[in-house]
């Protein structure tokens, strides 16, 4: 009786490209079969520097930072000029209210830096970009008032501030290509 | 004026702070929102959580 079916052997796992055949009997075939073609894998998609300089190389025209200064004078303005209506809209409704909302609170709106907290507070400040100056021209927030809420509101003054500096370097890194 | 009670003010902080954090710190817009989400759980929780440990070490 001759046959020809799978092998059994234990070692035949280990032989992924060849189908190892075994007659009946004592004796064993090996029939080789053709090697598969090499699996190339894509890049396309993926993170790798040079998609990232591909991707980038489009936006490169014209002036890079001008998203970035027109998120700062102006709240989701950087979005607005990339086309991202939605992310822009939100940004600027958060942050043009929240800076709204610390100016009905009587926040106060910090002019000088007569000490470190003063001038932390003025760094926060001028991340408003326009609001902060507009602010300054209005004279809206220049007096103290000595209540609960007219410290959040100071607070939230600030805040806003460093929201939009935050909006403003995301604007940059949507132009330059570091983020989709 | 505006006088919002503390909550108010801090519900107020959590939710424009978050909305901000979830657009600019994560790329697709679902994770925007999940994003946004725990920020907003963690400003308003964190703060319920360290004004109740204020008031039971001020008694």
């Amino acid at each position: 009786m001759t046959g020809v079916r799978r092998c059994s052997c234990p070692d035949s796992g280990e032989r992924r490209n060849s189908s190892h055949l075994k007659l009946t009997g004592r004796f064993h075939l090996i029939a080789m079969e053709p090697m598969a073609a090499p699996v190339r894998y894509s890049q396309v998609a993926m993170g790798t520097p040079e998609n990232k300089i591909a991707a980038a190389a489009p936006s490169q025209q014209g002036f890079v930072y001008l998203p970035l200064i027109a998120g700062w004078l102006i709240p989701g303005a950087g979005h607005f000029l990339l086309h991202k209506w939605k992310r822009g809209a939100l940004l600027s409704v958060s942050i043009i209210g929240m800076f709204a909302l610390g100016l009905a609170m009587q926040g106060r709106i910090y002019s000088g830096a007569h000490d470190i907290l003063d001038l932390l507070g003025l760094v926060g400040d001028l991340g408003n970009g326009l609001l902060f100056l507009v602010a300054r021209a209005m004279d809206l927030g220049t007096e103290q008032v000595q209540i609960t809420t007219a410290d959040y509101g100071t607070r939230f003054v600030v805040v806003a501030g460093l929201l939009n500096v935050i909006a403003a370097v995301d604007a940059h890194n949507l132009r330059t290509g570091r983020k989709q | 004026m505006f006088k919002p009670s503390h909550f108010a003010a801090v519900v107020l902080f959590a939710l424009f702070a978050s909305v901000v954090f979830g657009i600019t710190q994560r790329e697709t817009p679902r994770r925007m929102l999940h994003y946004g989400i725990y920020c907003f759980v963690l400003f308003v929780g964190s703060a319920i959580v360290l004004s109740w440990l204020m008031f039971l070490i001020a008694r």
